[in-house]
């Protein structure tokens, strides 16, 4: 527990436009920020996503504009090979890093993470305004690889040397591709180690008078677990894209081994490792699944207790899984390379560890599934979501017990198993844990409510469309359906082609709903309902401040801390909940023993 | 509303088991001796997956049906056990399910990869380069001429870089492209990488592995049933991966001599 006097941020009100929208301190304009260019991510990343699936069920089919997208990717707006694998590259990498690291722990944790501790901003304001420009430089210069040199990097989002590393004799765009996408991603670090360093000593130094480790909200958790992941997943794959970027500029060959002969030629290159990159790569990888699905895990607990009317089965427990998958995300990352050529003893090393992992994610489903019992259950846009996002997770989650074995991995490595299992388990849940986060908290960051009949019609398409789309995934890749490749010339693939076709009907309708979302999001903000301070009759400290929250978030006097975060249906007490704020005493708190 | 959510729960769940359980998919048939092991252990782990799916599937939808939109000024209840329950059921559950599944695919994985190929295991090399396979048979001497790469010349069919010229290792070597086996017999597969990193992937064979640049790797395994399959690439290695592919040709005893001489006749 801390004194915030001693701590205070002290940073005026801005009062120019630039200051207060633009280059703005405030961790909630930042938060919005981070919001806004997730969603600008997601949709030239969910278009990407449409132009491939229709390649992929009606091969020559010309997209009308696809030209504009490439130099010389698309001539008579048809598809080419090299063209298909650009696209997938930069899907992967807009969704990864642009959609699933920002939204949910960027966007929402800049705006609530500050506000649920209560505190007035963030203990280095500069920072943390520095850390969303910096990625918003970081999708400039990935997006600017579309209009240079032969177009973006072919490599996929995770540039396995040394197809990365060798420069544009390996394929159009692995030159100056390469370094744009290399430098986008090393830009894209610093300024989510910048964030994190915001959000560890928020986490750490900033909680107002009263509010001690364990009384904050989950989401306050998930967010201070996953900038401890994001500090050392990070500062590993910085130097990893800079030794790429100097393989290019700098004649080194930190990832090309020698006597390497591409396109006729035999490459001056001398004593690198391939596999160094995978290493290094997946470090970082594996726990930016989790640097995903954790803000996620935390955002839908917060959502599904308010909506439960009830705490978790156990606070602490949760705390104490999300912790251990964070932990064991270091452990596991060598079964994304069972395979790879790296000793096959190393590969069981990895697998145990990754098995394991399924405990503390059982224990998590578990907690949510044993809350649920006996729960006052209400429905609306945000539970929904949040429900959602179990039934996903266990979906995606299943599958992870064939892949984290290397025998069964020697089947499904690099086919579109794999693809079903990380789209379900990391991509939707993740995005679902944003939908549901938005629909909750919408009001508090807008002042007005979302419309929750068009939220409900955004719910059934997106939930029900989702499955169809990657629920096949998993029987294409049972069948041997290889990924990355822009078309199905194989004599066992062919047959699977009507599958292809019928994923891409489920993408295009299931993205078309995602319209609908965008537009009560825009609607609202300017003509929604408007929303009062806590409209969910909601404990933590985000309810108990002005709807939206003044500049320095809690107006004159800070908050003070007498609760645990979730006292609903509290016995005793004279409200059906009661805020974390309220000086009430009464006889059976939800306390953690 | 929160009944029709259930009851789609329950809908997607049931529907997603009903193709793996009626096989309309399945994995490709095995030819392989090593292959039973990885099959059954994919067949324990779908079945403890698909229980685990269902089973969490169909109470969670049973939960929104009975605990939403319950009637104002009822209680809520714990769950029998409370949390202590739950977390000694995973750990017992999962536990001891992730331990079998470990045990038994280390085994599986065991038989394929820490058992050495035997002696009399016939060495082929296949190299891979944007976007083909090449093959390579030592001839009759038994032994592979050492590679050059600065001598790889596709326009002379030198897809190895071989020097016949002076290494008289290389000049019985057989060099083909597409791959031919005898069934039965182990076969002991070297692997090269020309250029990027990819991938030998057999499905029915239960072997995929990538080509490591820089380091040579081997596989080793034995056919058990004639026929002709097709070897793709799954590392993605440039424009043309999706098409990178050759044919696995596995024949009779008698076969594969005829097609060995015919081959070392067109060298």
């Amino acid at each position: 527990m801390h004194d915030m006097s001693a701590h205070a941020v002290h940073h005026g009100a801005p009062t120019s436009f630039i200051r207060k929208h633009v280059f703005s301190l405030d961790h909630k304009v930042i938060g919005k920020q981070y919001y806004a260019l997730a969603l600008v991510a997601v949709v030239w990343g969910m278009v990407l996503s449409w132009i491939m699936r229709i390649h992929l069920g009606w091969g020559n089919y010309a997209i009308p504009g696809l030209h504009l997208l490439s130099s010389n990717g698309a001539p008579g707006n048809v598809m080419t090979p090299e063209y298909y694998l650009q696209l997938m590259t930069m899907h992967g990498t807009i969704m990864v890093f642009f959609v699933l690291t920002t939204a949910p722990f960027a966007a929402f944790g800049n705006f609530f993470l500050p506000i649920q501790v209560g505190a007035e901003d963030m203990p280095f304001p500069h920072f943390n305004m520095m850390s969303f420009w910096v990625t918003f430089v970081a999708f400039l210069v990935l997006v600017s690889s579309f209009f240079v040199g032969e177009g973006p990097t072919l490599g996929g989002w995770t540039q396995y040397a040394p197809l990365s590393a060798v420069g544009s004799v390996a394929g159009p765009g692995q030159g100056l591709g390469v370094v744009l996408w290399a430098a986008s991603i090393a830009i894209f670090c610093v300024g989510q180690l910048l964030g994190s360093l915001n959000f560890i000593t928020t986490t750490l130094d900033m909680r107002t008078r009263g509010m001690s480790l364990m009384r904050l909200p989950l989401s306050a958790w998930a967010w201070f677990i996953t900038s401890v992941m994001g500090l050392t997943a990070f500062a590993v794959l910085m130097p990893a894209c800079i030794l790429l970027i100097l393989d290019h500029v700098a004649g080194t060959s930190f990832f090309v081994p020698s006597n390497l002969v591409i396109n006729g030629q035999l490459l001056p290159h001398t004593g690198g490792s391939t596999l160094l990159w995978q290493h290094l790569f997946w470090f970082f990888g594996h726990p930016e699944v989790y640097i995903a699905i954790v803000p996620g895990m935390g955002i839908v607990s917060h959502v599904l207790v308010t909506n439960m009317r009830k705490p978790l089965l156990s606070h602490r427990v949760m705390i104490y899984s999300m912790g251990a998958l964070a932990v064991l995300s270091y452990m596991v990352y060598g079964h994304h390379m069972f395979v790879s050529g790296m000793n096959p003893f190393s590969s069981l090393a990895f697998s145990f560890p990754t098995l394991v992992i399924t405990i503390p994610s059982t224990i998590i489903v578990l907690i949510w599934l044993g809350s649920l019992y006996g729960a006052k259950l209400r429905i609306n846009t945000a539970s929904l979501f949040a429900l959602a996002f179990i039934s996903m997770f266990i979906s995606g989650g299943v599958s992870g017990f064939f892949l984290a074995q290397p025998s069964i991995d020697i089947m499904l490595h690099a086919t579109y198993f794999v693809v079903g299992h990380f789209h379900l388990v990391m991509a939707v849940a993740a995005i679902f844990g944003i939908f549901s986060g938005t629909y909750f908290w919408f009001p508090k960051m807008a002042g007005r409510m979302m419309n929750e009949n068009l939220g409900k019609l955004h719910f059934w398409l997106s939930f029900v469309g989702t499955y169809c789309i990657f629920m096949p995934f998993h029987y294409l890749g049972i069948a041997g359906n290889v990924r990355r490749y822009q078309a199905f010339t194989d004599d066992y693939l062919i047959p699977l082609i009507p599958v292809h076709k019928f994923i891409t009907v489920a993408a295009i309708l299931t993205g078309l709903a995602q319209f609908i979302f965008i537009y009560n999001l825009i609607h609202s903000h300017f003509k929604g309902a408007p929303a009062t301070d806590n409209p969910w009759e909601a404990t933590s400290l985000e309810w108990s401040t002005a709807t939206p929250p003044p500049h320095n978030n809690f107006g004159d006097k800070m908050p003070v801390v007498y609760h645990d975060p979730y006292q609903y249906s509290v016995e005793g007490a004279s409200t059906e909940f009661v805020m974390q704020t309220s000086p009430e005493q009464y006889a059976n708190p939800h306390e953690e023993k | 509303m929160a009944k029709i959510f259930a009851v789609t729960i329950i809908l997607i769940a049931i529907g997603s088991a009903i193709p793996i359980v009626m096989h309309t998919w399945q994995l490709p048939q095995d030819i392989s001796t090593h292959g039973p092991l990885i099959d059954e252990q994919y067949a324990d782990t779908m079945a403890e997956a698909g229980i685990s799916f269902l089973a969490s599937q169909i109470l969670l939808a049973f939960f929104i049906w009975k605990f939403s939109n319950v009637k104002p000024g009822t209680k809520t209840k714990n769950f029998p056990g409370g949390a202590m329950g739950l977390v000694i059921a995973a750990f017992l559950l999962v536990g001891t399910e992730v331990l079998a599944l470990g045990v038994f695919g280390a085994k599986a994985w065991a038989s394929v990869y820490f058992t050495p190929p035997a002696a009399n295991a016939m060495p082929v090399q296949v190299q891979a380069g944007q976007f083909a396979f090449y093959f390579r048979y030592p001839g009759p001497d038994g032994k592979f001429g050492p590679l050059h790469p600065d001598q790889i010349n596709e326009a002379n069919a030198n897809f190895f870089g071989l020097d016949t010229t002076h290494d008289p290792d290389s000049k019985d070597d057989i060099v083909t492209a597409e791959m031919a086996i005898p069934v039965n017999r182990e076969i002991h597969l070297l692997m090269h990488s020309k250029d990027l990193g990819h991938s030998f992937f057999v499905p029915e064979l239960r072997v995929q592995q990538d080509f490591v640049p820089g380091l040579d790797l081997s596989v080793h395994f034995t056919a058990t049933k004639v026929g002709k399959y097709e070897i793709v690439c799954t590392q993605l290695c440039g424009l043309g991966h999706y098409n990178m592919k050759a044919y696995l040709e596995v024949m009779s005893p008698e076969d594969f001599d005829n097609w060995i001489k015919q081959q070392a006749a067109l060298q």
